[in-house]
């Protein structure tokens, strides 16, 4: 027997993508830039893949940080993850954390502050009104994505727990529970996988603390159910499923600088001009793109350079990857 | 039918064929998302990465032949090396393609600096070029007319091997355990080809001793 599926859409019913781009095309000419966010949904339908899924997030307010460049596809953005809490390969995360609960979450608040405490989920981000943050994220491993995030801006989720003037360093910890994340079985990385910025860097308008993706309730692929996002710098500082935030006067060593401290350094800010190693990080393969699509050209600080250089002027950025 | 007579190889050599050529099969469907299949969300790397995979599987399975045939004593397995070996060659030359046209778009400047700057690049380029002189003295002709030197250039398959396993072991970022197994599996290969040699040398000095 035959049993069509609902999801099905015809042919007939798909945007052509030139029509999809004048439509864009259109919208930034009527001054709308904004309104390029709304433009990115569509996208999605234009695919015969599945959709967002999961629960909606409440009153989330665009913002003049997102580019309007479009979005990958929830597919993508949810089959194709480094997060070695749920194995090494791409797509173990969205199969093995199928089952992971993100609910109750407790965060403990602690260091150079003076409401240092175990917060839970809701303590931490109800008193927030939401954004969505379309940023591009920029993977070391030379290849790169447009994620609608949704989130709270990171410096104003921090004051409240005033951090005190010792505080120069934000460290933060992802969960360590083998039982739940399988991929911590294998000692791949020094779990707890851990991560830092400098207070500057934290407070930066640009970083946020995301919950969400595509408006609805963060995937626990993606690091439900909340993780860091600092677009301007190599994806694996953005930490995912946080259950600790440090207020300290020491730099933090991030997991992957512990593990090949020459190839991971704590700044890893993207930087077309200094390689990594092992492997050239001018230019990126923009995931979603096709196999016939070329790489792109890698843009300093991942093209947030307006924003965020005036945080490294003198820094030797070769020596400080 | 006896195994390794003519009516025998006839029979099982294009089943062999037609069998090696099914990861092929797949990759194509995959990269054109027929039957079902796909390659991800970045095509690209998991056609560049299979195909690479692949190669070196065909590279150990060829490498398998001789102690297997010494251990049964299958001679007639022989028969199937020189295909293991040119499916070894043309996984690798498709790697290489794949490499260059799709992940690189043919920018040879880009190429040509990876080769230089990057070392496992480096290293899988010196394989492949290895690897084609191999395939072009793999004729029955080329063989008659090499004589013994045909074997002495045939043992730089074992540079090519650990030349291979070693470019894979070296562009993983962290994980090593899938190269490891390759380089357990190439160790093993090896070092049977070792023990026999030295058993060989053994057993001929009893007999002249």
């Amino acid at each position: 027997m035959l049993i069509k599926r609902p999801g099905d859409i015809l042919p007939s019913e798909i945007t052509d993508e030139s029509v999809y781009l004048q439509r864009r095309e259109f919208l930034k000419r009527a001054g709308l830039a904004s309104a390029g966010a709304l433009a990115v949904h569509p996208l999605l339908a234009s695919a015969a893949e599945p959709g967002p899924s999961g629960r909606e997030l409440p009153a989330v307010q665009k913002s003049p940080y997102s580019t309007d460049a479009p979005a990958n596809s929830w597919t993508d953005i949810t089959t194709y993850n480094n997060y070695y809490e749920f194995g090494t390969d791409k797509d173990e995360p969205s199969r093995l954390a199928a089952d992971f609960n993100p609910r109750p979450w407790t965060v403990a608040v602690n260091g150079a502050c003076d409401k240092p405490g175990d917060y839970n989920y809701e303590d931490i981000i109800a008193s927030h009104t939401l954004e969505e943050r379309i940023y591009r994220l920029r993977c070391v491993e030379a290849w790169s994505m447009v994620i609608p995030w949704v989130g709270v801006p990171m410096a104003s989720l921090l004051k409240r727990f005033e951090p005190n003037s010792n505080a120069k360093y934000v460290r933060f910890k992802t969960l360590h529970d083998p039982s739940r994340m399988p991929g911590q079985r294998r000692r791949t990385l020094d779990w707890p996988y851990v991560e830092g910025l400098t207070m500057e860097e934290a407070m930066h308008p640009l970083t946020l603390m995301a919950v969400g993706l595509y408006g609805r309730e963060l995937p626990n692929q993606n690091g439900a159910p909340m993780r860091l996002i600092v677009p301007w710098k190599y994806g694996f500082k953005s930490i995912k499923a946080i259950v600790e935030i440090s207020f300290t006067g020491k730099r933090p060593r991030g997991s992957w600088e512990q593990a090949i401290p020459e190839e991971y350094g704590f700044y890893a800010n993207v930087n077309p001009e200094v390689s990594h190693p092992r492997w050239s990080q001018a230019t990126e393969r923009p995931i979603g793109a096709g196999l016939f699509a070329s790489r792109k050209p890698t843009l300093m600080f991942n093209g947030y350079a307006d924003q965020v250089a005036a945080m490294y002027t003198g820094l030797d950025l070769r020596r400080n990857y | 039918m006896k195994p390794g007579s003519k009516s025998f190889y006839r029979l099982t050599k294009p089943m062999l064929f037609l069998l090696c050529l099914l990861p092929l099969a797949y990759l194509v469907a995959a990269a054109f998302a027929l039957a079902g299949f796909g390659l991800g969300a970045n095509p690209v790397e998991e056609l560049l990465h299979e195909l690479g995979r692949w190669g070196l599987k065909f590279l150990l399975l060829s490498l398998s032949i001789t102690p297997l045939r010494r251990r049964t004593g299958w001679n007639w397995l022989i028969g199937y090396r020189r295909m293991l070996g040119l499916f070894a060659f043309f996984y690798i030359l498709l790697h290489f393609m794949v490499y260059a046209g799709l992940d690189q778009s043919l920018n040879f400047s880009a190429i040509g600096a990876d080769i230089l700057k990057r070392p496992y690049i480096t290293l899988g380029m010196a394989g492949l070029l290895m690897l084609a002189p191999l395939a072009v003295t793999s004729t029955k002709g080329m063989m008659r007319r090499l004589g013994k030197r045909w074997q002495i250039l045939h043992r730089l398959v074992y540079v090519i091997a650990i030349v291979g396993v070693w470019h894979f072991y070296w562009q993983v970022k962290l994980d090593t355990l899938e190269p490891t197994l390759y380089a357990l599996v190439l160790a093993v290969l090896l070092g049977t080809r070792v023990y026999d040699a030295q058993m060989a040398r053994l057993r001929q000095r009893a007999r002249n001793g």
